[in-house]
Order: C-alpha cells, then structure tokens, then sequence
C-alpha cells in the first residue's frame, strides 16, 4: 500500500470525529488530529482502534502517544505493515 | 478485595454522590445500586410540582457506577491524586420514569480499556427488574501532565 492509498484509508476513519469539516476536507501529511481537526484524546482513542482494525495491527501505548498528526499515523502503520 | 474500598476511593461527596452500594464487580463487569434520596435539591425544580429524576442524573448515576468505579477497579483500587478522571460521551436512551425513593441497580459492561478510556455497554433497572435506561459511556482515566 502506498502513502497516498493509506492517508485515503485513513481519511475514511477520521471522518465521524472532526467537526472541523474545512480542515478535513484539506487534510495532508501536515494535518494535526488536536490542533486542526479538533479531535480530543478520547476520539484519538476511537480512532487508533479503528486503525487497528483496519489495517489488523496493533499499536501499543508508545505509539499512541506519537500518533498526534497524520505524517506520525502513516510512518507507524506503514512500519507495522511492513513488519507483518 | 472490598466492595466498599472502591466507594470510598470516589472522588464525589453528597449532594452529587450516586452510588450506595456495590453488587459485584470483575474485570469486565460491574454492578451497583442507589435509592435517589427524595431530598435531592433538583427535584423542586424538574418538575414543578412533579418531582422526576433528570436524564442528566441518571446518566451520571451510570456513569459514577459503570464507568467509575469500574475504571477504580481496573487500576487496582488505587485512584492516584493525580489521576484525572474525564466523562467524554454517552449515547443513551431513557425508557422509563424514575422517582423519588426509588431505588436503582446499574450493571455495566466493559466494552474496551485502552489507552486510559474505558467504554462500556451500561443498563439501569428499577425494583421491578424493569429497563429505565441504556446506554454507552465512556470516559478517560489519565494522568495529569
């Protein structure tokens, strides 16, 4: 999968959390999930099991804590694609 | 393990302390009960000349049962002083009237505890073993920075 087919897939997940229908519909490697899109730690929460799901790998706590923007999310799926 | 050492642990006091006795609790369920004191400041108001628990109290009354004390036991019994406990949603359905001197019993269900947010799937019954309100909760358990 590539970046581009992995912010897409990723972008599916995010959609029922923001409010910020503008800085959605603009999201890029630089968008920040508390900052721009307003997604608090418990949506962050909701969101980190939906990637899990989708993408069937796990993220420990280390990760999560990393996981603040979409730039961070796609390098910690990607190296846990890769790993499988 | 006590019963009582998780109420005890409660960071609520009356007039806004919704949990009198603990039924059962285990790593994924938990269940309690309060009789909603006829006192209760709220009850002069909603409604006038009618008393009827609010929504809101019975949500926080499944909250501090299912998602509180549940969450205390999930840490072992060991709320820190700086443990931040935050409600962060609810998705409920209120079936039935609760008044005055009745007496509730909420069992809730652990759904998932990660990353310091605990969702559970949560009911409340009257005496008459009848539905008065479902829901999902969910809250955070973090630790202040």
């Amino acid at each position: 999968m590539n970046k581009d087919e992995l912010i897409a897939k990723l972008k599916v997940i995010i959609k029922p959390y923001t409010s910020n229908i503008e800085a959605y519909e603009n999201l890029s490697e630089n968008t920040d999930f508390i900052s721009d899109l307003n997604i608090n730690s418990a949506n962050l929460v909701d969101i980190v099991l939906d990637i899990e799901e989708t993408f069937d790998i796990l993220i420990d706590t280390t990760d999560m804590q990393r996981m603040l923007d979409v730039k961070t999310a796609v390098a910690i799926i990607q190296s846990k694609l890769d790993a499988k | 393990m006590n019963l009582n050492d998780i109420i005890t642990q409660l960071p609520y006091s009356k007039p806004f302390l919704f949990v009198d006795e603990l039924l059962h609790v285990d790593e994924n369920s938990i269940s309690g009960t309060y009789t909603f004191d006829e006192n209760l400041d709220f009850y002069k108001g909603h409604f006038k000349d009618n008393p009827v628990t609010p929504g809101v109290i019975l949500t926080e009354t499944m909250a501090q049962i299912g998602l509180v004390c549940m969450g205390i036991h999930l840490l072992n019994n060991n709320l820190e002083k700086d443990t931040v406990i935050a409600f962060t949603s609810a998705d409920m359905q209120f079936l039935k009237p609760v008044y005055p001197k009745e007496k509730v019993t909420v069992s809730s269900q652990k759904i998932y505890f990660r990353f310091g947010k605990l969702k559970c799937d949560v009911v409340m019954k009257n005496e008459t073993g009848q539905e008065v309100c479902k829901g999902i909760l969910a809250g955070m358990i973090t630790t202040r920075l």
